[in-house]
Formats: structure tokens, C-alpha cells, sequence
């Protein structure tokens, strides 16, 4: 038990999940910029690759960032 | 519906995912070096990540696929399953329960019923649980296999031998904490992934106030789902057609719901499920084991606007008798295809990869979820108390390894089996379902009355599934025929005949639980105690010493948590009563 409590942040969960989300919302913000505009009659002419890959990549950044601020709270 | 073509992105999203979900079973290798590490996650994993990880062990074939095709066969009646089922159960496994689980140092469920009973009552518990696992793992597998053989014209083999291969890895490395890790990882690839399908598909519809209109019309016609016609409402909304059974597609009255459904079953499920409660078991500290159901309750209450809104905007598009969803030769409508058809219809290449992959994360995580329950329950229950006790750690964590491969092989022996007989996959859900029905009424007597036994445990259990299995043999839902459904014990003469298998099922739960409930405590008083006081000390209610959380903000306050999670769940039901 004593061992386990020094690992204590192990990995931190936060780095993969940020590091996925901001990667995959960057490629699908990119994607949606260069796509041909008619895949979005689907989506109601929407460009939901761009918007939503936004949104990925804020929460995926965010995701990061806390990480980051664990990891100088732990040193 | 038409089959879904995926192009060069949608793949990359998926590889990108595959990459990210090894990666993590890679990183987490160099600290998986005791078996409580592999098994337990060395008891060190924070609230919030246990909590998303008990969520998302459950989301597994039956959420994403299932709840979508309740909801367009039910409509939001569906959320009962989460704003009565679970949720309530989530907070009294928390409150209430959690102490004597994570106090006991159990490292298992079967665990707490040998140091609280006896060992007869574990054995049955953890034989019967582990079967359980590896089938239902091999169902899930199955599953997802057929549906991407179906939608995207995958090879069902390669998917088997591809999604088991990565759910091995990343287990074999990393354990539990791997497993957790990529639920919590899962978990917000679900959500993020269906969130632009909701938006899209209820702003095609106008709307909520354009659903409700559009659903009216699905209720109030006879060629509807339940194939016939109700009150205009009766898909959106949760609470005012439940005085009879008839006047709803779900074919429950609210008693029959409430009791069976939101009692016995959820409770039952919830609160003794080793799958889930493992998660808590690998929280840091008491008061996070105590705190991961309420955490996970609070995105487990908004979950129906994810996986059940989709299937009720599903059928709101296909109408009665439309095309949005295929149906077979025969003209019956395949629900399951709800939410693959909501993907195809409305998300464009690249968010559709994101809508695919989060569909495999959740396969996935509901596989994880059973193995890792799975290895446990067979290395500390059965293999360390009845084959070779007394070795080393060493030992024990080599044998989580071996079993971990052994489970997987066995999953996919299973799936093989569901997709050649799957009159036999519906056999043992039965059976199942008959074992788990009685086993809340064992751990409510076990943790909050000292008096009962274990000769009253076992023979309550016994007694339960046998009561489930005879309920069963004797009632028939309407129009099925005698066997896999029911009536096999009466030659055709049912005692009883319910208007859906659902309301039978519920019925089945109820008998069994009361069955189990009064066996124990008649079995308990005329046999003498097995335990001491002292031997009982931290297992049962009256005996322990009761937590004191004072130095804890409010907010991490277990029972503030669980008014608020439940003040929320009744704000939700009365806003779509």
C-alpha cells in the first residue's frame, strides 16, 4: 500500500485523453476546412467537422493544461 | 437504410483512437508490478476517474445499441431504466454500502460474502459470476462484430480477432488501472461522439416541440411499434400513461416498474455487481470508493438525451411504416439499426469517424469491464481459495496474466457460439438472469441485519433463482410461444400472461427477491450464527463504527452529494412526467 501511495499520480490520465482529443479536434477542425461543402447537406449544412472538431480541441487543450498544472503541483 | 461508407478520415480517427487506447495499457506497464496493482489498481485511483470508469465499465453492447432501440420502440418511458433504475441505486451503493465493501478490505464481491457468510455462498456467487462475464463479454463482442459486418461491410472475423486482441493488450499490460484509464478515455469519446448526432438529428426535427408533434403520431396509430394505437403522449412522456399496463408501448404498470425494474433489478445490478463495484474498490480512499457511484450519477442522469433521444428521433423519422429503418422479409422493424441509421443519416466523413469509434469504445469498455472482473473474481475467489492457496504474489499476478489471455480466448469462443446458436445465448441470459435477480435481498440482510446466516444466505439465494426460474416456467408473455419465452412448466396452461416479456421479466425479479428475502430470515433465526460479533466488525451495519467524514468540503460529502443527485433524478422525472 505504502509503494502504491508514493506512485501516487501514476499516469495521469488527463495527459492521453487531453493528447487524443486536442489531436483528433485539430485534424477534423483542418479537415473541415478543406472538405467539399456538400458532405454537410447531411449534416443541414452544417460544417460540423469544423465546429465541433473546435470544440474537441478546447476540451482536449483543457485536458492538457490541467495535466500540465497536476504535474507542477506534484513536483 | 443503406450501408455507411467510411472514408480515408474516418479511419485515421480510428486508428488515431486504437494508437491512444494501446498507448495507455503501454505507459502504465512499468507500474503494474503486484497483483494488487493488476487486480485492485493499488487501491489508488481518485474519485472522479473511478467514477467516470463505473459508468462507462456498464456502457457496454446493451447501452449504446439497446437503449437506442428501446427508445424508439418505448420512447422516453426508456428513462426509467436511469431516472428510477439506476440512479437511485448508484446513491444507496454509495451511502449506504460502500463502507462495508471497501472497509472490509474484500478484494471482490464473491469476497464480502465469504467473510460476511460463509464460503458456500461465495463459491456460488463467483462461479456463477464468472461464467457470467466471459459470456456476456462474448456477447459483446459478437454484437459489435455483426454490426459492422452489417453497416460498414467489415469481416466479422477480423473484428472479433481485432477488438479482442486490443481489449487483450491493454489489459495484459496495464491491469485494472488500464482498464480504467480507458473507460474514463471511453467515456468522454461517447459523449463527445454522440453530442453532434443529438443536436443534428433533433434539429431536423424541429426540435423538442417538433418530436413531441412528430411522436404523437407514431403513438396515436395502430401500426405503431407495440401495434397499437394510445394516447397522443404516450412516447414523451415518462410517467402519465403508467396507470395500466395497456395504455403504454412498454406494456408496465407503475408498480410492476417501480418494484421490479427500479428495486430489485437496478438495486441488484448496481449494488452488487462486481463489474461495477470493482471500480469503486480501486478508489484511494473510503470516502472516494463512497463518492464514485455519485460522481458517475451525475452524466448516468443525462445519458438518456444520448442514447435514448436517438432512437426516439429514429423512429419519429421513420413514422409508421417509413424506410429510415430497415425492416426484415417478414415487414418487423429492426430497432437495433436506430442508432447506426441516426450515424449514417446525418454525420458527414469525419465526425462520422468519431461517431464509429466512439460505438467500438464502447464495445470495448463493456468488454473490459467483464474481463477485468472476470480475472479477479477467478484468480483471488477461485483459483487462490479452492486450487493452489498460499503462493506467492508473484505467483498470483502471473496467473492474472495467464487468466486474462485465457478469458479473452474464451470470450471469443462465446461470440462464436452466440453467432451459431443464439437460442443458447438467450438460454443462459435467462438462466442468469434467474441467479442475479434474488442477490440484493442477501446483501441487504447481510449488511444491515447481523442476525442472518450463512446457511440463510445460501438457501435465500437458492431458493430466489429457483423461484425466478418457476415464475418463469409458469407465465408466458402475450402471443410468445411456450419454451425459451416462458410457460415450459405447465404443458400450455399459463397461470399468468403478461403483454410484454419486459413486464414478465420485471415480475420475475420481484418474485425471486421476496423469495430470497424471506428464506434468509427463516433459515437465519432456526440455524445458529456462523460468525462472532467480532469476526463481523466493519461487514454489517450495526456493528460498525459509523464514518466520520467532518474534515470533507460539502461537496465531497457523500450523503450531500447523494440529496443532490436525487433532488436532480426527481426534477427530471417530474420535467417529463
Amino acid at each position: 500500500m505504502e509503494k502504491n501511495m508514493s506512485d501516487g499520480m501514476k499516469l495521469d490520465v488527463r495527459l492521453p485523453i487531453g493528447g487524443m482529443f486536442a489531436l483528433i479536434g485539430a485534424i477534423i477542425t483542418i479537415y473541415g476546412l478543406f472538405s467539399d461543402p456538400a458532405i454537410y447537406e447531411r449534416s443541414l449544412g452544417i460544417n460540423v467537422n469544423f465546429w465541433w472538431g473546435l470544440v474537441m480541441f478546447a476540451f482536449g487543450a483543457f485536458m492538457l493544461l490541467m495535466a500540465w498544472r497536476g504535474a507542477k503541483k506534484h513536483q | 437504410m443503406h450501408g455507411i461508407q467510411l472514408g480515408h478520415i474516418d479511419y485515421v480517427l480510428l486508428f488515431i483512437y486504437f494508437a491512444f487506447v494501446l498507448g495507455i495499457g503501454f505507459a502504465l506497464k512499468r507500474y503494474t508490478k503486484t497483483s494488487t496493482d493488476f487486480f485492485l489498481s493499488g487501491r489508488s485511483i481518485p474519485a472522479w476517474i473511478t467514477g467516470l470508469a463505473f459508468i462507462s465499465a456498464n456502457l457496454g453492447a446493451q447501452e449504446v445499441i439497446g437503449m437506442g432501440a428501446s427508445g424508439a420502440k418505448y420512447g422516453i418511458m426508456t428513462s426509467h431504466f436511469y431516472w428510477v433504475g439506476a440512479i437511485p441505486a448508484m446513491v444507496f451503493v454509495g451511502v449506504f454500502m460502500m463502507p462495508f465493501y471497501y472497509g472490509s478490505k474484500a478484494r471482490s464481491v464473491p469476497e464480502y460474502l465469504k467473510l460476511r457468510f460463509d464460503e458456500k455462498t461465495r463459491a456460488f456467487n463467483a462461479v456463477s459470476f464468472a461464467i457470467m462475464t466471459v459470456f456476456s463479454s462474448g456477447i459483446s463482442m459478437h454484437v459489435l462484430a455483426k454490426l459492422l459486418e452489417q453497416i460498414l461491410g467489415f469481416n466479422y472475423h477480423l473484428c472479433i480477432v481485432v477488438s479482442a486482441a486490443i481489449v487483450l493488450i491493454y489489459i495484459f499490460l496495464g491491469g485494472l488501472t488500464s482498464a480504467i484509464y480507458n473507460e474514463v478515455l471511453q467515456f468522454f469519446l461517447i459523449v463527445l461522439g454522440f453530442c453532434p448526432l443529438v443536436f443534428l438529428g433533433l434539429k431536423s426535427v424541429g426540435g423538442w416541440d417538433g418530436l413531441v408533434a412528430k411522436l404523437n403520431t407514431v403513438a396515436t396509430s395502430p401500426t405503431n411499434p407495440a401495434g397499437k394505437a394510445f394516447a397522443p403522449g404516450a412516447w414523451t412522456e415518462s410517467w402519465a400513461h403508467m396507470n395500466s399496463a395497456s395504455a403504454n408501448p412498454m406494456g408496465v404498470e407503475w408498480f410492476g416498474m417501480v418494484m421490479g425494474l427500479g428495486f430489485v433489478l437496478s438495486f441488484g445490478y448496481w449494488c452488487t455487481d462486481f463489474l461495477v463495484v470493482q471500480r469503486a474498490m480501486a478508489a484511494n480512499s473510503m470516502s472516494a470508493a463512497r463518492r464514485t457511484p455519485l460522481i458517475a450519477a451525475f452524466p448516468k442522469m443525462l445519458f438518456p438525451a444520448l442514447v435514448i433521444l436517438p432512437g426516439m428521433i429514429a423512429i419519429a423519422l421513420h413514422q409508421n411504416g417509413g424506410s429510415f429503418l430497415p425492416t426484415d422479409a417478414a415487414g418487423k422493424v429492426d430497432y437495433n439499426m436506430a442508432v447506426p441509421a441516426m450515424l449514417a443519416r446525418f454525420l458527414p466523413p469525419g465526425i462520422l469517424g468519431i461517431g464509429i469509434t466512439a460505438l467500438m469504445a464502447s464495445f470495448m469498455s463493456g468488454m473490459a469491464g467483464n474481463v477485468t472482473a472476470f480475472n479477479t473474481v477467478w484468480t483471488y475467489d477461485l483459483y487462490q481459495s479452492y486450487i493452489k492457496p498460499g503462493q506467492s504474489d508473484q505467483h498470483y499476478l502471473r496467473m492474472g496474466h495467464i487468466i486474462t489471455v485465457v478469458g479473452i480466448l474464451l470470450s471469443i469462443a462465446c461470440a462464436y457460439v452466440a453467432s451459431a446458436f443464439n437460442n443458447i445465448m438467450d438460454m443462459l441470459q435467462l438462466v442468469f438472469g434467474f441467479v442475479n435477480a434474488p442477490l440484493f435481498a442477501t446483501f441487504l440482510l447481510g449488511m444491515f441485519w447481523r442476525r442472518a446466516t450463512g446457511h440463510g444466505a445460501f438457501f435465500g439465494l437458492l431458493s430466489g433463482t429457483l423461484a425466478a426460474a418457476l415464475h418463469h416456467g409458469l407465465t408466458l408473455p402475450v402471443g410468445a410461444t411456450m419454451g425459451i419465452k416462458g410457460g415450459w412448466l405447465c404443458g400450455g396452461h399459463v397461470l399468468h400472461t403478461y403483454p410484454v416479456d419486459m413486464a414478465q421479466n420485471f415480475w420475475a425479479a420481484i418474485y425471486a427477491w421476496s423469495t430470497c428475502f424471506v428464506v434468509t430470515i427463516v433459515v437465519s433465526l432456526i440455524t445458529s450464527k456462523n460468525k462472532t460479533d467480532d469476526e463481523l466488525r466493519g461487514l454489517v451495519y450495526s456493528l460498525t463504527p459509523r464514518i466520520k467524514e467532518q474534515g470533507l468540503v460539502w461537496y465531497k460529502q457523500p450523503a450531500v452529494l447523494g440529496v443532490i443527485v436525487l433532488a436532480a433524478a426527481i426534477a427530471l422525472n417530474i420535467i417529463f412526467w
